[in-house]
């Protein structure tokens, strides 16, 4: 119940002040928009090079705004209101992971498929890259948030945190890449899309545990 | 048996004893070493003398992974024991690990350059070491970003351990990776069993690699644990 609520009180304060989920968004389809005009307008090249450029700006999306992931409670002290409920602290983490999820990975999912029509990502591909993106996204915040509790009260905790976290982000990038890859070849999507699923289901339990362990060393 | 070695003097005296054996140690395997590596082993008969660049660069990749999981050991003791020696351990082995990466990327690129016809290139081996120096410098960058000392250990030791357990992901998923995209066969050497003449020289170089760390290790962890002294000493005399 309290992890409901928390989801609610996150999203109806993102929703109130309008800020995070919109502006991710807007960084993510105006990101996208500059590769045509680095690499030029040819249809070929852009087709190619479409699932590589969509995941590798959803990951800078994701890092985005996970910087504010535990800033504004830990600043006005509802962090440690928090971490007094009897919810386990692995199970507030949850809660923010999938508030966060909902105002930055879904938004990136819906605007996902007409970036890639823009860039000329063939049909085939256009379903994966959704699915793709459905289990791979959840990895981003989960993964992300341990960084967000890391660099928390860090001095230049902003910039710190792609550091630290676009490295574990490879393997969500690689695999989410080559299930696309693979739908255009005409290949079966499927093993990726499992691997995928597997990240997903191995940072479900691992990541908010190590997230909740680096909150407790920020608040003692 | 662990705490036995939680107390600073008395880690001050072993490392004492032991630091003048691991310097002659460190001298001695290098300079053999590096003897059989460059005048006592043959030339490949495919690389010709640059396969000399092996019995640094091969060590250095061993020594980029054995440090990280000395970090990882040294960082699960101290978040799961709160042995205050681990905290000093794991950050100083990080620069350390790092330059090892770092000497293994130099030395990956200028063999490539004679075998491969160009300085880099996207290969499975190359590029996880490229993430491995990159884990490093993230957990070297989250060590120091705090005023707290204690809090950058902490936090340092949670990334350590999350980016162990990440290690072997990131490796089978840049192998896979590489496998989609790029031909194997240029960087793929098969070479049979490695002939006796050239093991020695690579094991010797391996053992005064990791005499080497020993080394380096202890005395930065002596000179942390100076420099927290110090810190008392100055907050006591500014107390007076």
């Amino acid at each position: 119940m309290i992890a409901l609520h928390l989801i609610a009180r996150d999203l109806r304060l993102s929703l109130r002040q309008g800020s995070d989920a919109a502006t991710v968004l807007m960084f993510f389809v105006l990101a996208v928009v500059m590769f045509p005009l680095g690499v030029g307008p040819e249809p070929n090249i852009l087709a190619r090079i479409s699932a590589g450029v969509i995941w590798v700006m959803a990951l800078f999306a994701a890092l985005l705004s996970l910087e504010r992931l535990f800033l504004a409670d830990a600043e006005d002290g509802s962090l440690d209101q928090l971490a007094l409920t009897p919810l386990p602290l692995e199970f507030v983490v949850l809660a923010k992971v999938a508030a966060h999820w909902l105002t930055t990975g879904l938004p990136l999912l819906l605007a996902a498929p007409v970036l890639g029509l823009l860039l000329g990502m063939e049909a085939s591909g256009l379903g994966v890259l959704v699915l793709a993106l459905l289990l791979g996204t959840p990895v981003l915040s989960l993964v992300g948030a341990i960084g967000a509790a890391l660099t928390l009260g860090a001095r230049r905790g902003g910039v710190l945190l792609p550091l630290l976290i676009l490295p574990l982000y490879v393997p969500v990038l690689i695999f989410g890449v080559s299930a696309i890859d693979a739908a255009i070849a005409g290949l079966p999507p499927r093993p990726h899309l499992l691997i995928l699923g597997g990240l997903l289901l191995a940072a479900l339990p691992l990541a908010p545990w190590a997230t909740a362990a680096a909150l407790r060393q920020a608040l003692d | 048996m662990l705490h036995r070695f939680a107390n600073p003097s008395r880690f001050m005296r072993i490392a004492g004893a032991v630091l003048p054996w691991s310097a002659a140690a460190t001298a001695l395997l290098l300079v053999a070493g590096l003897y059989f590596a460059l005048f006592a082993s043959p030339p490949d008969y495919q690389q010709g003398e640059t396969v000399r660049i092996m019995y640094v660069h091969v060590p250095a990749a061993w020594m980029a992974l054995f440090v990280y999981t000395c970090m990882a050991v040294a960082s699960a003791t101290a978040l799961i024991w709160r042995h205050p020696l681990a905290d000093l351990i794991a950050r100083s082995a990080a620069p350390i690990g790092a330059g090892f990466t770092f000497i293994a990327l130099v030395t990956g690129s200028l063999w490539g350059k004679p075998m491969w016809g160009t300085w880099w290139v996207w290969d499975a081996r190359l590029t996880s070491v490229l993430i491995l120096f990159f884990l490093y410098l993230g957990y070297i960058a989250l060590a120091n970003a705090f005023d707290d000392p204690t809090r950058g250990a902490r936090a340092a030791a949670i990334l350590a351990l999350v980016g162990f357990v990440n290690v072997p992901i990131i490796k089978f998923s840049v192998d896979w990776w590489n496998t989609l995209h790029q031909p194997a066969s240029i960087s793929r050497f098969d070479a049979p069993a490695i002939d006796p003449a050239m093991l020695t020289p690579l094991l010797l170089m391996g053992l005064g690699f990791t005499a080497y760390f020993v080394t380096v290790l202890l005395l930065r962890v002596k000179s942390e644990v100076v420099a927290a002294k110090l810190r008392t000493a100055q907050m006591a005399q500014i107390r007076g």
